[in-house]
């Protein structure tokens, strides 16, 4: 048996989920249309729109307010993109440990001639609220997280939007980490656009959602016709988003407790490795399902490689890892070195992950590090 | 590590490492340290996510011993044990015409995104054997040297050499004296990683180290 610690990555869909997706797939497989729509049609929009209603009340808001799009990466750019069309100009803010898609939609705003500015977070990932609070002057929009995807840091979300809509800005929150962990109300939050993701909560890949607050305007990006409200435009679809609602009917938040105390259990049992460090904050501040440590001299893809092998999967933060060969942007944001951040591993979670896993991971890492140290020039020192 | 059968790899899976690779990766050949070793060699470093450090053991001009340390990806770690196994009992000469590419060919081919790996590993061997002439007295330490020794030099932010991209400012050479001139702010983050790989990298050296930091 394989055990999957990346579920902050994707996560295996429900059995449950997968069921109505098939019968959206063989049997119902029409395309949502206007009124008066024949009968295959008429039940692709029942489920799309039954979808529609189990999201907005898990985050207590209005159907209306509930756009289905592609996925998180789309979510940003319409979002992000949107907001800053619809305004013309202005200041869009960042923080330095977005996910990339958030970073680069920001960056790609500087060629249309907006101010993007990025700002700093502490040494456990929070973001520093007076630099917020001093960037805030002809700012638009703040694209920030509620929980991080790499070290799980949760925002304080209310500090933020108070400050930010204090100065007239508009807030937009990429909650696809925290979504189904993490109780979510957008009232009460006070966000203006927010994200959330299938793939992250056992439903399927290609669907997300984007919370845009009634009253809020944004331009759409893409070109169609009236599809989810002319802003995302194209085609629906529906065994995705029937997947997407049965996933959310799914959410059990004594899951998210469970998590978190094997989680503990996980952070606890990995700090006994000597030279290890965890990456972000420890309790409630954290994420239910998020483990990212740096092992001192070692390095991730080493780690990661030699763990796949024995049958634990998980992922890293080193740059002989990533495509571009850079080391992780969120450990380094963090005040994270060098090596910190080619030395980091980011195990996470599902409602599936049991205790036996969990000890046997440490096992594995354990094993692996040590051996990997012998070979490392550090090792023969410590 | 055991349970893993390398024979069995599908070298078309995953990341395309070849079969060579893996069983070098799970079990390198000549890990450690030589005691008293006849010259040194040091390329890239841990923040650069890539370092290789050579001990060899030179006996009437011939590599009688070699053994490394590493720190790094997979294709980092083989490609320092294949690189041990190809120089122990090459003659001084011979070990000199290895190329990277000799390397990538002897682990059944690289993944591109990694040829970085073996151009560091043959970088450290050029260092070492031309140290190995320095201490010789078959070669003195001049610019040429100096630079062959900064292109075993890596850039924490852009993975790439120091003499790249105008960083490199020159060097004065009188004596023993050795001064390197580097357009990289003082106390920067970059700064400690150049001068702890710099360092490292003349060890064994008799002269006077002395790294500028401009900018």
């Amino acid at each position: 048996m394989i055990i999957y610690l990346d579920n902050a990555n994707t996560t295996k869909p429900d059995p449950e989920v997968i069921k109505i997706m098939l019968e959206y797939l063989e049997e119902k497989y029409g395309a949502p249309g206007g009124e008066f729509g024949h009968i295959f049609d008429e039940d692709a929009r029942e489920a799309v729109e039954i979808a529609r209603e189990k999201i907005a009340r898990e985050i207590n808001a209005s159907p209306e307010e509930i756009i289905f799009v592609s996925d998180e990466i789309e979510a940003d750019n319409i979002a992000i993109k949107g907001v800053a069309f619809q305004k013309g100009k202005g200041k869009v803010l960042t923080s330095k440990i977005e996910r990339k898609a958030i970073i680069n939609t920001v960056k790609r705003l500087k060629e249309f001639d907006f101010e993007a500015h990025e700002i700093s977070v502490d040494r456990e990932g929070f973001i520093k609220i007076d630099e917020l609070q001093n960037n805030l002057n002809d700012a638009i929009l703040f694209a920030t997280h509620h929980g991080n995807f790499e070290i799980g840091t949760i925002q304080n979300v209310r500090a933020i939007s108070d400050l930010v809509h204090e100065k007239g800005a508009l807030l937009y929150l990429d909650a696809t980490q925290s979504f189904g962990k993490v109780k979510i109300d957008v009232k009460k939050l006070d966000v203006d656009l927010m994200s959330i993701t299938a793939h992250l909560i056992h439903g399927p890949k290609g669907i997300a959602a984007l919370y845009i607050r009634d009253g809020i305007k944004i331009k759409p990006i893409l070109d169609g016709d009236v599809r989810e409200r002319g802003i995302r435009p194209g085609m629906i679809n529906v065994p995705a988003i029937a997947g997407f609602g049965k996933a959310v009917e799914l959410i059990n938040y004594e899951d998210a407790k469970r998590m978190a105390k094997l989680r503990d259990k996980l952070i606890d049992l990995l700090l006994t490795i000597p030279d290890t460090k965890l990456n972000g904050p420890k309790g409630d501040k954290r994420l239910p399902h998020n483990v990212n440590v740096s092992f001192a001299y070692v390095e991730g893809e080493s780690v990661l490689l030699h763990c796949d092998m024995r049958g634990l999967v998980f992922s890293t933060g080193s740059a002989c890892y990533s495509q571009e060969l850079l080391p992780s942007h969120v450990i380094r944001g963090i005040g994270g070195s060098f090596e910190d951040a080619h030395g980091s591993v980011r195990l996470s979670l599902s409602k599936w992950t049991t205790e036996e896993e969990i000890i046997k991971a440490y096992e594995i890492l354990k094993d692996v590090v040590t051996k990997l140290r012998e070979i490392s020039i550090y090792g023969g020192k410590k | 590590m055991e349970r893993f059968d390398a024979r069995k790899w599908d070298e078309k899976k995953r990341i395309g490492y070849s079969r060579k690779v893996l069983q070098l990766f799970l079990n390198p050949k000549n890990v450690g340290e030589i005691e008293n070793p006849s010259v040194t060699a040091k390329a890239g470093s841990p923040a650069c996510g890539d370092m290789i450090k050579l001990y060899l053991k030179i006996e009437d001009d011939r590599i009688v011993d070699a053994k490394f340390r590493t720190y790094g990806c997979a294709a980092n770690i083989a490609t320092a044990s294949m690189l041990t196994e190809m120089i122990i009992g090459k003659p001084v000469e011979e070990a000199k015409k290895i190329k990277f590419k000799d390397l990538v060919e002897a682990l059944g081919g690289l993944p591109q995104i990694k040829y970085h790996c073996a151009v560091l590993a043959a970088e450290g061997l050029r260092q070492a054997l031309a140290k190995w002439d320095v201490i010789q007295g078959k070669r003195k330490i001049d610019e040429s040297f100096v630079k062959l020794i900064l292109a075993a030099v890596i850039d924490p932010l852009t993975g790439e050499s120091v003499l790249h991209g105008h960083k490199y400012l020159g060097c004065e050479i009188e004596g023993k004296k050795v001064k390197i001139k580097l357009a990289i702010p003082k106390d920067s983050e970059e700064a400690i990683v150049f001068e702890e790989q710099i360092r490292e990298s003349f060890e064994g050296l008799d002269v006077d180290l002395e790294i500028e930091f401009l900018g």
